[in-house]
């Protein structure tokens, strides 16, 4: 029996004036990536299909009228990208004023790093007179396991992705909603324990704001005793089942916080179960 | 060898599948990680056969469920390997080439016909005949399996009748076809690759080989014996005989995890010491004379394990262990102190070392590689060999390189020894929910928004016939003792079988149940097939 070779075809483009090689196949933002240009992104995963839907990831592209969206545009041969120019600046600089704008984005780590390094300032919108309209809605605390914070929500799709074809086929969530009134809900909006939810956590997992919280992060937020800065995060692997799962531990003061799983894992792709991402307390005896 | 203990292909490999059978696993809820693998498959063209007495989750997302009855794999697996040889689709140059016992197999499956399949599976001739052509036809195909094929009296019988299949067709040996069993444990496979197996060395070197004890026996200095030891069914039985009087128990819960407890929990309790090694105060444990308290293996010690694809990874600490609780290592280390033997205080990097000293699929797994690669798969024999993805590619080879071909294996169908009678009228099979896990010690842990307790799965059209609802608490009872269970109505499970998780001994013992029937070369029981009865409560049981 002959093994199958496939042969990969490499394309050259140019970025920011400099030659690129990548795989036929790969993304404007694979290409960034292997050339060292950090590009900013909010509803791309590594571990899920591009949904197109946040535009802060646009480079100009050599013969397209629009900007282009970089993580999910093919890259071909001889393309020509421009990555840092004042429009492509300017377009990045408004999504993030435009999100920060509406949705609560305090805990939203990555978000904070990119609109601080392109001036964004979501307060120019309004004034004392007309301020802006925000999404404010009750914490969802349902049951122990997580949280749904819907004022922290800026409709990347990602959790709804993970739940959906990408990964988990469970589909419990969707837009309901339409312009501003448009949220991620369960079927009818029933409370997450009455809806499809199986808990496997996959949508808290790729949530970038914190829309979507571990009850254990929640809880220690809410006290004032979440300290991101004094954890360790150890790889292991789920003692569940034998399928091998690789779990990283957040422990803070040696008691875990929260459980995450490599996104470049073979065996996980980042995606964990109910029992490997939530069935650690007996460790600590509970 | 064809034969040896693990899967054969990698979980990649079931993404690119053309045709995956899924047979008697319900992996959607109890290796959810894994079907993610096939739902790949699935979204990238491949069509899926659920051999499954229940339509469980898994079955849902299949292009065809074969809801064959409990116990007739055999029947159905022979009847296939029938059809696929009348229409000409087995792999003669295969068969020619790489294996042996084709003859005899093709004769003595030729009496398995579909319709006679149809009678005895309850599955459609039609539908048989669909799944074997198109497993046979496949370019690319998986047969996957649970507890469903080996929790039976004829355990290795099932597995061997779907072994039967690849070598049919040669769906074996080359990527993206294969064979594989699904472990339930996250360390099962690496259990049996380290030797826990009553005639194995590490490696799954045979401890009758005189070659393999001798160069055991130089690295250990001690003269080991070749006699194979008791596997854990023999082992309760040596208990009734009175032969065995002591036993040592690490990390397991016999007195809640076996079939036909009441019977499990005299023998145990009769044992002149019981010494139990755990996380857990577990029911097995409150029996112990002495408990020796272990760290949390995944979270709290150094090691490794071994998952469903052979894949070798690293566990590392995470937390330190609580009060007294200790690494297994060291508990082992000072109870052999305390024997009279000195090995010193290996850590687990050097264990790991001698081990992979003297079981060749190891050797190339140092620490530091594990450390580095997200997993190395055996077999793996030197620094640098990269890991095998999948196993017996030699099948495919120009010559056999030396080995015996693949035997095709005589097995006869033989239905569940406990027969349904006027008294015992209903099937009842037993497995895993979703959020919970075996005697439900780790997972009753948190606090699961789905868990549903273990109720007793019934079919509308038998709960009408017996006059029972949904939520009723009702009693069932096997020939071996009764529990009181909460009835659920599930259309999914066929009238006639009723099904339950055994995940809340302390609330339900649904092992009163099973029955003590078990498989002579495995020792596994038969958990998935009981005979029973439901009957309502007595009055003042009844809920308000």
């Amino acid at each position: 029996m002959t093994e199958t070779t496939i042969t990969e075809t490499a394309v050259t483009l140019t970025i920011d004036g400099r030659p690129v090689e990548v795989a036929e196949g790969s993304t404007i933002h694979a290409a960034c990536v292997e050339a060292g240009i950090e590009t900013p992104t909010l509803c791309w995963a590594e571990n899920l299909t591009p949904v197109n839907v946040c535009r802060v990831c646009v480079v100009e592209l050599e013969g397209s009228r629009a900007l282009v969206p970089s993580c999910s545009r093919p890259a071909t041969e001889g393309m020509v990208v421009q990555t840092d120019t004042p429009r492509v600046r300017h377009s990045r600089r408004m999504v993030l004023e435009f999100l920060g704008s509406g949705v609560d984005l305090s805990q939203a780590d990555d978000l904070q790093r990119w609109m601080k390094a392109y001036g964004a300032d979501p307060d120019r919108y309004g004034d004392e007179d007309h301020p802006v309209e925000r999404v404010e809605e009750p914490v969802k605390v349902q049951d122990e396991l997580y949280i749904r914070d819907y004022s922290k929500c800026v409709l990347c799709y990602k959790c709804v992705e993970a739940c959906g074809d990408d990964a988990q086929h469970t589909f419990a969530i969707a837009v309901a909603g339409r312009g501003f009134d448009a949220r991620i809900s369960t079927e009818f909006d029933v409370a997450l324990p009455d809806s499809a939810c199986v808990y496997c956590g996959n949508c808290v997992g790729v949530c970038p704001t914190g829309a979507l919280q571990f009850k254990t992060e929640y809880d220690l937020r809410e006290v004032g005793e979440w300290r991101p800065e004094d954890q360790t995060v150890t790889r292991t692997v789920c003692s569940y089942c034998g399928v091998g799962c690789n779990l990283d531990l957040h422990v803070q003061d040696e008691r875990i916080v929260k459980v995450t799983s490599p996104s470049d894992h073979s065996v996980t792709s980042g995606h964990l179960c109910i029992k490997g991402r939530f069935g650690w307390q007996y460790v600590h005896g509970e | 060898m064809f034969g040896a203990g693990g899967g054969t292909s990698s979980y990649a490999e079931v993404e690119q599948a053309d045709v995956v059978l899924l047979w008697g696993s319900n992996a959607r809820e109890a290796h959810p990680i894994f079907f993610h693998h096939v739902l790949k498959g699935l979204r990238n063209g491949a069509r899926m056969y659920a051999i499954d007495p229940r339509r469980t989750s898994s079955a849902k997302f299949a292009d065809r469920w074969l809801g064959l009855s409990v116990g007739t794999d055999i029947a159905l697996a022979n009847a296939m390997g029938r059809e696929i040889i009348r229409a000409g689709l087995h792999d003669p140059d295969f068969i020619a080439r790489s294996t042996q016992g084709f003859e005899a197999y093709a004769a003595h499956v030729e009496s398995y016909t579909l319709d006679w399949a149809a009678v005895e599976t309850g599955v459609p001739a039609e539908a048989i005949r669909e799944m074997a052509h198109a497993y046979a036809t496949a370019s690319k195909a998986q047969i996957l399996w649970t507890l469903g094929i080996t929790e039976h009296h004829n355990a290795v019988d099932n597995v061997v009748s779907l072994c039967n299949l690849a070598l049919l067709t040669g769906h074996v040996g080359r990527w993206g076809s294969g064979l594989c069993p699904l472990r339930g444990q996250n360390n099962v496979q690496g259990g049996g690759d380290m030797g826990a197996i009553p005639n194995k060395f590490p490696g799954f070197q045979d401890v009758e080989d005189g070659a393999v004890r001798a160069k055991f026996e130089a690295a250990w200095g001690v003269e080991l014996n070749g006699v194979p030891g008791k596997h854990l069914t023999l082992m309760f039985e040596a208990m009734e005989a009175g032969e065995l009087r002591a036993c040592y128990v690490i990390g397991e819960n016999p007195a809640d995890s076996e079939a036909n407890i009441g019977h499990a929990r005299k023998l145990l309790a009769g044992l002149d010491i019981l010494v139990v090694q755990d996380i857990f105060m577990t029911r097995t444990a409150e029996m112990a004379d002495v408990v020796l308290p272990a760290s949390v293996a995944w979270a709290e010690s150094e090691g490794t394990v071994t998952s469903s694809e052979r894949r070798v990874q690293r566990v590392r600490p995470a937390v330190p262990p609580p009060g007294q609780a200790r690494h297994d290592i060291d508990i082992i280390g000072d109870l052999a102190r305390r024997l009279g033997v000195d090995w010193g205080e290996p850590g687990p990097e050097e264990l790991w070392d001698e081990m992979r000293s003297l079981s060749p699929m190891h050797t190339g797994m140092s620490w530091e590689r594990l450390e580095a690669s997200g997993g190395i798969q055996w077999p793996c024999p030197s620094a640098d060999h990269p890991g095998t993805e999948f196993l017996h590619g030699w099948l495919w080879a120009d010559d056999l390189g030396g080995r015996d071909p693949a035997p095709f294996s005589i097995v006869h169908h033989a239905g569940p020894p406990e027969q349904l009678t006027d008294e015992f009228p209903l099937r009842l099979t037993t497995g895993r929910a979703l959020d919970s896990y075996n005697t439900g010690v780790q997972s009753g842990g948190y606090a699961s928004p789905i868990r549903y307790g273990d109720a007793i799965d019934v079919n509308p059209a038998d709960a009408a016939e017996l006059g029972i609802a949904d939520g009723e608490r009702v009693l069932v009872s096997s020939p071996r003792g009764s529990v009181a269970m909460d009835v659920r109505l599930q259309p999914d499970i066929p009238a006639g079988l009723t099904f339950t998780t055994f995940h809340f001994p302390e609330l339900v013992d649904a092992n009163i149940l099973t029955n003590d029937d078990w498989d002579p070369r495995s020792g596994t029981s038969e958990f998935k097939a009981a005979a029973i009865r439901i009957s309502k409560l007595e009055p003042e049981h009844a809920p308000a």
